[in-house]
């Protein structure tokens, strides 16, 4: 007599399509998962320690490289809180810049994660056309910012250097065309058999349980919560534009798919109104040349990252440089996730739903 | 002459043989070299461009690089299984090479050369059977790699093949109970005479022969067992150098074997479009090899076309695609295909 019994796999953290370092312990009953155990810390490089050791304006590269599909993103939130904990005054120019610089961003990781998300299913052919939009991104970046990933874009107080002479005209017309190329992704996937038999009703997740567990981003909106921290705590210059929640009542990965499109159509419109709304004026409000805020300050500062809500939570020393840093992932927490999502589906699944979440391993592991 | 036995039967095919083992790995090479080229057009890319103009010299340095790696067999594999699994999967695809009627015979030298290299009278079978078997390549080789990616992928591939051979055996039976015989070349003959090609008398057929073929050829948006974004890539992850080109080269050979079943049960063979209106008799220069090599080129661009568009089924899905709807609707088929037959008979006599 056979026995049956289930068959261990180890996936990752060399596999094709765990999206970096991410090593999952899955436990199958022939090819449906019964238990699915992440591990993470391969890409640990203790960037919260990292950041005791520097001074407030040489932390902002370590910042980079957390999440490193959306660097602007995590430029801004560090460098809000460091002006929040010294109650810093900033530019109204640098506000509106930085707006639409981490909406391009934003941009920028959406498209990355889609074309990914659809090679996964094996839809190659979209992450060579995502990619050739973010090219676009990517050249706007090196042009403003002097680099195309590692943006190290911001610093506390404003800017590090005033927009290069046309960039608005060169966005603005990246602008009015990009809504096409998202109608052309459209027409690829979103009516399309086979991609519809792979999202929709894989990876649920209901709105109590996102709640619960603390998820953020499209992975709680998809879930039916309209809760977006550029409209419940706005930041930088989003309270001064005009622009829609994309929500998603579906709770499975077709809704987070349909819903980040919406959010790339949103961001364009952003960034639209930010560059027409541009005033002039200095880059930087008036900071100090060394930061040191004085002892027993602390504070919570969080921002909408394309992946959820990025927080950083610093502690002052007296000192030039943070006593704590902490910063508040949202790749990490949306990450745990993962297990309540796939128990019961199978193999297959287990790449949408990792797609689906959308993680940065930088993020997670910091 | 008393000697025409030993250039029937053993010389003229020897030199064919000989040419499809030579000409052959080349035609992958260059099989491989458009593919890339259309998905990289398809994808807004230029594809291979380094090696030669255009990058045509490309698939003869993949090749050399491929022969010179070193042979590497896992150390807790089944070492004898797991280097002869990829070999039969070649015999298999270049065996079935030899069933296709790639056009009519000509005279060389005053012999007979006939371009079916084998025209047995049950070649439809013998080819199906022949197919059936480059399963046992794929489980093998997944099973002798010891290892879990493989293995998975080798049971999906046995699950994948054995389910739509079902619905592609019902399917070509439909066809070869019109044609009435089971040789290739007979087939042939049978759409010669009844005028036009069986694509429009087994529409539905011919749909689902298309489809069946590609799930049975594993190409997306059926390549299950190697699917690369969940199981890195399927049976033959563990393998490296020329055995896994052996797999490149069978499943390559397993694309054309079955484009060229397809073109020879619906589309008229080698012959030209229309074969009976003497309107289009100027086509008939063109000798029958060229239609037959531009109808196969077609269908391998259209698994190429099918690649660059489509994302990947799932495995229950694949299955029940399988046994839900490609079984029942070729029995279907079959069962109207062989009512009108009897209709038919029964108004003529």
């Amino acid at each position: 007599m056979l026995k049956t019994h289930e068959m261990e796999l180890n996936m990752g953290p060399q596999h094709p399509s765990t999206h970096g370092v991410l090593r999952l312990i899955l436990y199958l009953d022939g090819e449906t998962i019964v238990d699915c155990k992440p591990v993470i810390g391969y890409l640990h490089r203790g960037t919260e320690k990292l950041c005791e050791t520097r001074n407030y304006y040489q932390n902002v590269p370590y910042t980079d490289r957390t999440d490193y599909l959306a660097a602007p993103n995590g430029n801004l939130g560090y460098c809000e809180t460091v002006e929040k904990l010294g109650s810093y005054e900033v530019s109204e120019r640098a506000q509106f810049v930085r707006t639409a610089v981490c909406e391009l961003s934003r941009i920028a990781s959406h498209l990355i994660w889609l074309g990914t998300h659809a090679m996964d299913i094996g839809a190659q052919t979209m992450l060579m056309w995502t990619i050739r939009e973010r090219e676009v991104i990517l050249d706007f970046f090196e042009a403003a910012l002097g680099d195309r990933l590692t943006t190290t874009a911001f610093r506390p107080g404003g800017l590090r250097r005033d927009l290069p002479d046309g960039w608005a005209k060169a966005v603005l017309g990246f602008c009015a065309t990009f809504p096409d190329r998202v109608d052309e992704y459209e027409l690829l996937l979103s009516n399309n058999r086979i991609w519809m038999d792979r999202t929709v009703g894989v990876g649920v997740i209901s709105a109590e349980e996102a709640i619960d567990m603390a998820l953020s981003g499209p992975l709680l909106r998809g879930s039916g919560v309209a809760y977006d921290i550029r409209k419940a705590m706005p930041y930088a210059a989003y309270d001064k534009v005009d622009f829609e929640i994309a929500v998603s009542n579906d709770c499975d990965s077709y809704g987070r798919y349909a819903l980040r499109l919406r959010e790339m159509r949103e961001s364009v419109k952003i960034v639209e109104q930010c560059l027409h709304n541009l005033p002039d004026g200095p880059i930087t409000g008036k900071v100090p040349k060394l930061l040191k805020i004085e002892a027993g300050k602390e504070v919570y500062h969080q921002i909408e990252a394309p992946r959820g809500e990025l927080g950083y939570y610093m502690v002052a020393d007296g000192s030039n440089k943070p006593y704590k840093c902490k910063i508040r992932a949202p790749s990490f927490v949306n990450l745990a996730a993962i297990t309540q999502m796939v128990k019961g589906l199978l193999i297959a699944d287990v790449v949408t739903v990792i797609g689906s979440i959308d993680i940065v391993l930088g993020d997670v592991d910091r | 002459m008393n000697n025409t036995w030993l250039s029937d039967y053993v010389i003229i095919p020897s030199i064919l043989i000989l040419a499809i083992l030579l000409v052959f790995p080349l035609l992958v090479g260059y099989i491989v070299y458009v593919e890339r080229k259309v998905l990289a057009f398809i994808q807004s890319r230029l594809g291979p461009m380094r090696v030669g103009p255009y990058g045509l010299l490309q698939p003869i340095a993949d090749a050399v690089k491929l022969l010179t790696k070193e042979d590497i067999a896992p150390r807790d594999a089944d070492v004898f299984v797991f280097k002869i699994a990829p070999i039969i999967l070649l015999v298999v695809g270049l065996t079935g090479l030899a069933f296709l009627p790639m056009g009519e015979g000509f005279t060389l030298f005053g012999y007979d050369i006939s371009l079916s290299i084998v025209d047995v009278n049950v070649g439809v079978l013998f080819l199906l059977a022949l197919m059936s078997l480059s399963t046992y390549s794929l489980v093998l080789g997944g099973w002798a790699s010891n290892s879990k990616y493989p293995l998975l992928g080798a049971l999906r591939s046995a699950a994948q093949m054995v389910s739509y051979e079902v619905a592609l055996t019902f399917t070509i039976l439909a066809t070869l109970m019109i044609a009435g015989t089971l040789s290739m070349n007979g087939i042939i003959d049978a759409q010669r005479e009844a005028g036009l090609w069986y694509v429009f008398v087994q529409p539905v057929g011919f749909v689902l022969f298309i489809i069946a073929m590609v799930a049975e050829t594993n190409r997306l948006p059926f390549d299950l067992p190697e699917a690369e974004a969940e199981l890195v890539a399927g049976y033959f992850t563990e393998y490296s150098g020329f055995r896994w080109s052996f797999f490149m080269l069978g499943e390559y050979a397993a694309m054309v074997v079955m484009s060229g079943l397809l073109v020879t049960l619906y589309l008229g063979g080698w012959m030209r479009p229309f074969p009976n209106v003497e309107l289009l008799s100027f086509l008939d220069f063109i000798p029958g090899f060229s239609w037959f090599v531009l109808k196969v080129g077609f269908f391998i661009y259209f698994f190429i076309w099918l690649r660059g568009t489509y994302p990947r089924y799932r495995y229950d899905q694949l299955m029940g695609l399988g046994w839900k709807v490609f079984i029942p609707l070729s029995i279907a088929n079959l069962f109207i295909t062989g009512l009108f037959i009897i209709i038919m008979d029964s108004l003529s006599s």
